[in-house]
């Protein structure tokens, strides 16, 4: 107990230092370090910048290493270690690139268009996690210190809305630590990337120590205004009730992932501040249209072949109630599997009917299926927010129009190798679009399985059309044109009924109330924004 | 003796080997590793290549046996998730757990058999009823519900303990111990509350009830006859004698506290070899997850072995048995 006691008698002390503090920094300029102790779910998986794909690495990272364009709150880009980019008049195959001059690394280098070369060279490697996004790249060159020429295989007008996650690295630290390739996992040894950073970001790494604690601190040779925010540090913690007693604890200051039913809570209390914006994910239901019967059906042939079974369904999901029920108002209830932030997205398409159980049943019956039919439903447990119990109100309502869906729900582990083997009839999926741009979701979730295309269309549908109007988005220069296409595909797509649009979700940051921190669409928040109040 | 002892060596190779096939056979059941290590943009045909390039497309046996063979060389291999070698991520990771169970193995056992003792002597006391209904909620409660009950008041409402993490910690040769710092101790507390509760309220009914069964000997009557101090007959002849199933019992515990912690582990966010293991399965870090059954198989097989030789120090009529059964 002497040590509870001490200890709320440094709490006083320290907070009357804090009001002194304070009151000083009203007179003078805010010049002491400011510490921002952040929280969230996981850790970066590792530091190395090409190593892993995956939104909390990525997050992390962009305070250590800095990328041609960013990425603002509103989905724009904006400039980063670039200042300016374009397609070359001359070359439509070919994005340049001029670089902002005066940076420099943390240990002291300057960066030079060699460096985005190198840099380029990496991500692209055998055993890189990012490869994908780079597969149109035929390869970068420099022209001059500060000017940098990529060139693709073909017109390729998006190719710079995949460099918000390309970090930089320096050529001669590269070198000078045989790091040339990122991780391969068949390899015993540890790449020293892995634990070690050497980037141009507005932090430097003083402390790494994987998922137990990562202290950044401000990089004095950055080239941006300084930051509120001189020191991080970020802990994970994993167990949602004890990220948010940490938080009201006094513990953390910024908890990242904050569970929807805490979050009433944590509005009522004093001294804690919640901030909620959407996410650039939407959530939906795919089925399997293409097979001619399905593994799971208790019918002879394929039910979701017959558009009146997929209207039926559509009219069976009551968006409202999931939202205020499932989600505790949490989510933007949609009617098009694509966020508002995306390139093509119209309140039009977005628009949903309203629940009509009596329509719906009648439409079953005129497709054959008047006692209804039963099938799986495969869902996630721990991917997105609420993901088993959105299934499991849908399960309900489907019921009410007589299809009988038996919920399968398991790890996103098991989940996702089902929908990419295209193994399942009926499932959940998120979607996050990284380009912000339609092609994003057509590539992936509608276009057939070709190449890299299809990769993740578990809904076998197949429309050699809109194949070929997809194709055409790549390499459409003409704005007005691209566009228009865009819109033709999804209409097909929403005539169709490919995907069942549930919702877009939200995220919800909590704060100690002297924190302003605004919800970044990716989930990937800047601390370099974070303002003290 | 030394028969004894290599006859049980033998024996516990086996028992880890068996072990490790068990826990390859299941992987498959825990998903696709490459569904994890790779972003969504991956095409298939690097899904597979990657997939090839792990060997995960080979037969469990055959990818049993290989691991089995790099093992034997010292190669645990390298961490799917955190791209760190395996046997480093798990020794960087095993102080936390060790410390944390060793002193809930201890605080367990001292508190248990205290208690226990305790409540058997003052049978019809009001404070040994107290005691024996409120050990009813170490026992029922789960682990998860007592830490998280735990955080919330001595963390959130008295601010007294840190609700998570294991404080700053010292490097001692390799090994890092947060005994040497105070915020190290203060953050031990609630965990080891949360871990030894249900160990203590075990060994304390055990103890109480094996104390019961040895007051009503007559070898007790008679020692009261003699003329002994309570105390003599209390603690020199009751409590010896219950002691011999108090120690295995605490001993095959202390593996169990260890192989369990993770629970503990995960909901006060404590950096040891439990919560490693919790996010590697949900990441199907397959080297991890091995490495990390091998691991507790080996601990338990330690602890089993230690504790059949200390019934054979311990306990004189097992050693004339065996002697008089050989000749």
């Amino acid at each position: 107990m002497s040590f509870g006691l001490m200890r709320s008698a440094l709490l006083r002390r320290t907070t009357a230092a804090l009001l002194a503090g304070a009151a000083l920094a009203l007179t003078f300029a805010p010049a002491e370090a400011k510490t921002l102790r952040w929280a969230r779910v996981g850790d970066a998986l590792t530091l190395d910048p090409h190593s892993a794909n995956e939104g909390p690495t990525s997050t992390l990272l962009h305070h250590v290493y800095e990328t041609l364009v960013t990425r603002a709150v509103d989905g724009t880009l904006m400039p980063g270690l670039a200042t300016e980019w374009n397609i070359d008049p001359l070359d439509p195959t070919v994005w340049v690139f001029k670089l902002r001059e005066g940076v420099k690394f943390h240990d002291g280098a300057a960066l030079t268009a060699e460096d985005v070369v190198a840099s380029m060279e990496r991500v692209r490697k055998e055993t890189s996690d990012f490869k994908g996004l780079h597969s149109g790249v035929v390869g970068a060159e420099a022209d001059g210190d500060y000017t940098v020429r990529i060139k693709m295989d073909g017109p390729s007008p998006l190719y710079v809305q995949n460099l918000t996650n390309f970090f930089i690295m320096d050529k001669d630290w590269i070198a000078a630590n045989g790091v040339e390739m990122p991780q391969d996992r068949k390899n015993a040894e540890e790449k020293f990337t892995v634990r070690n950073a050497n980037g141009t970001g507005p932090y430097k790494v003083t402390l790494r120590d994987p998922e137990v604690r990562t202290v950044l601190t401000y990089f004095d040779g950055h080239w941006d205004t300084k930051p509120d925010v001189t020191e991080i540090v970020y802990t994970p913690i994993k167990e949602a009730a004890t990220r948010v007693a940490a938080l009201l604890s006094g513990e953390v200051d910024f908890v990242q992932d904050v569970p929807v039913q805490d979050i009433s809570r944590l509005l009522n209390t004093p001294g804690v501040a919640v901030t909620t914006g959407p996410e650039n994910r939407s959530i939906f239901f795919g089925y399997d249209q293409g097979s001619d019967k399905l593994r799971s059906a208790n019918t002879p042939d394929n039910p979701f072949k017959k558009p009146e079974v997929r209207e039926a369904m559509a009219l069976a999901m009551d968006r409202d109630a999931i939202m205020k029920v499932v989600m505790r108002g949490q989510s933007l209830p949609s009617g098009v599997a694509m966020p508002p932030f995306v390139n093509g997205w119209t309140p039009d398409l977005d628009a949903y009917p309203e629940p009509d159980y009596e329509k719906g049943k009648a439409l079953l019956a005129e497709a054959g299926y008047p006692e209804g039919f039963s099938v799986d439903l495969n869902c996630p447990n721990d991917r997105y927010l609420n993901d088993e119990a959105i299934c499991q109100a849908y399960v309900g309502m489907l019921g009410r129009i007589g299809i009988k869906a038996n919920l399968v729900s398991q790890s996103r582990t098991l989940h996702f190798p089902l929908i990419q083997k295209f193994e399942t009839d009926f499932y959940l999926l998120g979607w996050g679009v990284p380009t912000f741009d339609s092609a994003y979701v057509f590539d992936f979730l509608i276009h057939s399985p070709e190449g890299a295309r299809g990769g993740w269309n578990a809904t076998k549908y197949l429309n050699p059309e809109v194949d070929a109007m997809i194709k055409s988005l790549a390499t459409e220069i003409d704005t007005n044109v691209r566009n228009s296409t865009v819109t033709k595909i999804w209409d097909q797509v929403q005539k169709d009924r490919v995907l069942l649009s549930v919702h877009n979700q939200l995220l919800a940051y909590a704060t100690r109330d002297n924190i302003g921190i605004a919800v970044h669409p990716e989930n990937q928040p800047k601390m370099t924004d974070v303002k003290f109040k | 003796m030394i028969a004894f002892i290599l006859r049980r060596l033998v024996q516990s190779v086996l028992v880890m080997l068996v072990v490790s096939l068990v826990s390859f056979v299941m992987f498959r059941f825990v998903g696709d590793p490459i569904a994890a290590i790779v972003g969504q943009e991956t095409s298939i045909a690097d899904r597979e290549t990657l997939r090839e390039h792990l060997g995960l497309n080979d037969p469990v046996l055959m990818q049993f046996l290989g691991f089995i063979g790099r093992v034997v060389q010292g190669d645990f291999g390298i961490s799917y998730r955190l791209q760190q070698p395996v046997m480093e991520l798990i020794l960087s990771r095993l102080p936390a757990t060790l410390e944390l169970a060793l002193v809930s193995g201890v605080v367990a056992f001292v508190a248990g058999v205290a208690l226990g003792v305790y409540t058997a002597l003052n049978r019809r006391g009001v404070a040994a009823a107290t005691i024996m209904s409120t050990s009813l909620i170490g026992v029922s409660l789960p682990t998860f519900l007592i830490g998280v009950l735990l955080i919330w008041v001595f963390a959130v409402e008295l601010q007294w303990l840190p609700s998570f993490g294991r404080g700053e910690t010292v490097t001692v040769g390799g090994w890092t111990t947060g005994f040497l710092t105070g915020s190290g101790r203060a953050s031990l507390v609630l965990p080891v509350i949360t871990l030894g509760l249900y160990q203590m309220t075990l060994i304390m009914r055990l103890v109480r009830a094996e104390m019961l069964e040895v007051l009503r000997t007559d070898y007790i009557k008679f020692a009261r006859a003699r003329g002994l101090s309570n105390r003599a007959v209390n603690f020199g002849h009751a409590l010896k004698n219950t002691l011999v199933p108090v120690i295995t019992i605490a001993g095959l515990q202390l593996g169990s506290i260890i192989a369990f912690a993770i629970i503990t582990e995960t909901v006060f966010q404590w950096p040891g070899v439990g919560a490693l293991f919790i996010n590697s399965v949900q990441f199907v870090d397959v080297p991890v997850m091995a490495a990390y059954l091998l691991l507790i198989s080996f601990i338990f097989v330690v602890i089993n072995l230690i504790v059949d030789l200390l019934y054979y120090v311990v306990d004189p009529r097992l050693r004339v048995d065996r002697a008089s059964a050989r000749h």
